[in-house]
């Protein structure tokens, strides 16, 4: 329960706990006491990362990720375009073969701003949480969202010119989601416009995806530039109302990443690449508080720590299934 | 002790650094979504929205945006708005010179896409839509006041905009290029009204799919005889309470500029 209350106030932006040296069970204690003084470990990183650095290993996840993020947009646009009818609508609100699918976080702008309910929004709204609960909720950011590919395309271009020193990483506090989402709620509310919507980049994307290209594209290429040349994922790490509704969603969820502590070397290779390195504070050394730990609910199940990590240290893990099986 | 007090320093300033640019960060993103009030209150473009939309400020809050009333219209009438509409970037809305509802669909499919209600689903035939009422705006280039007939394609060969012509097919709307006319007197306006043709189906004793509450209970437009008192043919449009706003005899018109209107600020209270 205080791991849930943890991982939904680091979503929430608080920064994570060193754990009190109670917290930690003894079998983990044992284990961080051991990985100090071993030597022979600590020598076997160095050798791992002068061979990782040489031999970068394919991302597999990734390119699969890749692949069902265009997939699931592309259906949306063949549905239209070559009148297939199997995905119709958008990213905002959909039918799949006939069901209402609502996105959480445009289903309550509609309903803090509208304040009535139909039906149809109801059945869209169940069965799009029911969905993401059970695939982790933020698994729609990463796996899903058009955005989220154009944030990583801008991030290797950022990353690239950081390493030739031409620009540098300004990060944000993370407690400004949190701010935004209610800001956004707030103003839907009151104003009873859904005001968040005019400036999503995910739903400007998806109809420009679909429905054709409009001048509200200028806003997501500014939203990009920043990325690039100032800040590093800025608005998916700080700003995204989406992702916070879906990271509540997830946070029970039954799919997870989990961290192994007794394979981990601690090189640190998952943090460079996460999109929310702060849910993987748990891999420094000494921090883990159990031998297997769940990744918080800010995760995006994008699977870069697990392709990245030369241990297998980090794995998908479906809770419960995985526990009969 | 000197050098913790510039390290704590250090510390601070940098936690303030990143405080102001978070805080720019988020002014920006707040005051980039707020001004998407400009527009609405200004009312810089008025739209015609589909069949069934709440009033402007309900059909705002309501829509999500989604575009199921798009894909779903059989004349392609409904586009989505761009960013130009501030809070109303993403909503539909119809072009009705370019291309207006003609209810090819007889079951307003677009309502009954909606997923939220934006497009109320308490309305289930044309004649109980509401969009807009047309006006006459210019009746000095009407051809029928004018007295003058009409020959060939009413918007011309390069006209896109379709109707759905029950005589030539019945379920699937064609090119109005493809469909000329031969008119002693003009009077596509009225000939074309979706409310008016139904009005004429449901006389015959045919109404559409056989369905009696198909049938629209009042009129929606007449040409009227101008008494010039030279006892010409000279007659003119009048828009009657049965018109629905649905756009056609905007679009049909076949002068430039159109003579016909759609205001949407009388039926919907915009």
């Amino acid at each position: 329960m205080s791991r849930l209350i943890d991982s939904v106030a680091e979503l929430f932006g608080r920064d994570p706990r060193r754990p009190a040296p109670d917290d930690i069970t003894p079998p983990a204690r044992e284990v961080h006491a051991r990985q100090r003084n071993d030597r022979e470990r600590i020598e076997n990183i160095r050798i791992e990362l002068a061979h990782k650095a040489k031999h970068k290993p394919p991302e597999k996840l990734r390119r699969i990720r890749w692949l069902v993020l265009l997939a699931v947009n592309l259906l949306f646009v063949l549905s239209y375009r070559l009148d297939i009818q199997l995905l119709e609508g958008a990213l905002t609100a959909s039918r799949f073969a006939g069901f209402h699918m609502a996105d959480l976080n445009s289903a309550l702008q509609v309903m803090l701003a509208f304040k009535h309910v139909l039906i149809n929004l109801l059945i869209g709204t169940t069965t799009v949480f029911v969905l993401w609960w059970l695939l982790g909720g933020r698994t729609f950011c990463s796996w899903v969202c058009p955005y989220h590919l154009l944030a990583e395309w801008a991030e290797m271009l950022h990353l690239k010119l950081a390493a030739r020193r031409l620009v540098k990483d300004h990060p944000f506090d993370r407690r400004a989601r949190t701010l935004l989402w209610l800001l956004f709620a707030v103003l839907a509310f009151a104003t009873g416009y859904t005001v968040f919507e005019t400036i999503s980049p995910t739903g400007i994307l998806s109809r420009a995806l679909i429905y054709g290209p409009g001048v509200a594209l200028a806003w997501v290429g500014a939203l990009l530039l920043v990325e690039i040349f100032y800040s590093r994922r800025a608005w998916c790490r700080y700003a995204c109302p989406i992702g916070l509704t879906y990271g509540l969603v997830g946070a029970t969820s039954p799919l997870r990443v989990t961290y192994n502590l007794e394979s981990c070397f601690h090189e640190g290779e998952c943090r460079k690449v996460c999109l929310v390195p702060h849910v993987l504070d748990t891999v420094i050394k000494g921090r883990a508080r159990d031998l297997n730990v769940d990744i918080g609910a800010d995760c995006t199940r994008c699977g870069r720590c697990v392709d990245t990590c030369p241990t297998g240290s980090l794995t998908f893990r479906f809770k419960g299934l995985g526990d009969l099986l | 002790m000197a050098k913790g007090g510039a390290r704590s320093q250090h510390m601070l300033s940098r936690a303030r650094r990143r405080f102001l640019r978070t805080l720019a960060y988020g002014a920006t993103v707040v005051g980039v979504s707020l001004a998407g009030f400009v527009p609405v209150l200004a009312r810089w473009n008025r739209r015609l929205r589909p069949p069934g939309a709440l009033k402007e400020d309900e059909f705002l809050a309501s829509c999500i945006k989604c575009g199921q009333c798009v894909q779903v219209c059989p004349v392609e009438a409904i586009r989505l708005a761009d960013i130009g509409d501030g809070f109303g970037v993403g909503t539909p809305h119809i072009d009705a010179r370019d291309q207006a509802c003609d209810f090819s669909c007889d079951g307003l499919q677009c309502v009954l896409a909606c997923p939220t209600g934006a497009l109320t689903h308490e309305i289930d035939y044309p004649h109980q839509a509401d969009m807009a009422v047309a006006r006459v705006a210019r009746p000095a280039g009407c051809l029928a006041v004018q007295g003058k007939g009409f020959h060939g394609q009413a918007r011309g060969p390069a006209f896109e905009g379709k109707l759905r012509y029950n005589e030539v097919d019945r379920w699937n709307p064609i090119p109005v290029r493809d469909h000329p006319y031969d008119l002693e007197l003009c009077d596509l306006c009225v000939r074309q009204c979706p409310i008016e043709i139904r009005i004429a189906q449901c006389e015959a004793g045919k109404p559409p799919s056989g369905d009696r509450n198909q049938c629209p209970p009042q009129h929606a437009i007449e040409l009227r005889p101008l008494d010039d008192g030279e006892g010409g043919r000279r007659m003119q449009p009048v828009i009657l309470d049965g018109c629905v706003g649905c756009g056609v005899c905007e679009m049909i018109c076949p002068v430039e500029p159109g003579v016909i209107v759609m205001d949407s600020s009388e039926s919907r209270g915009v």
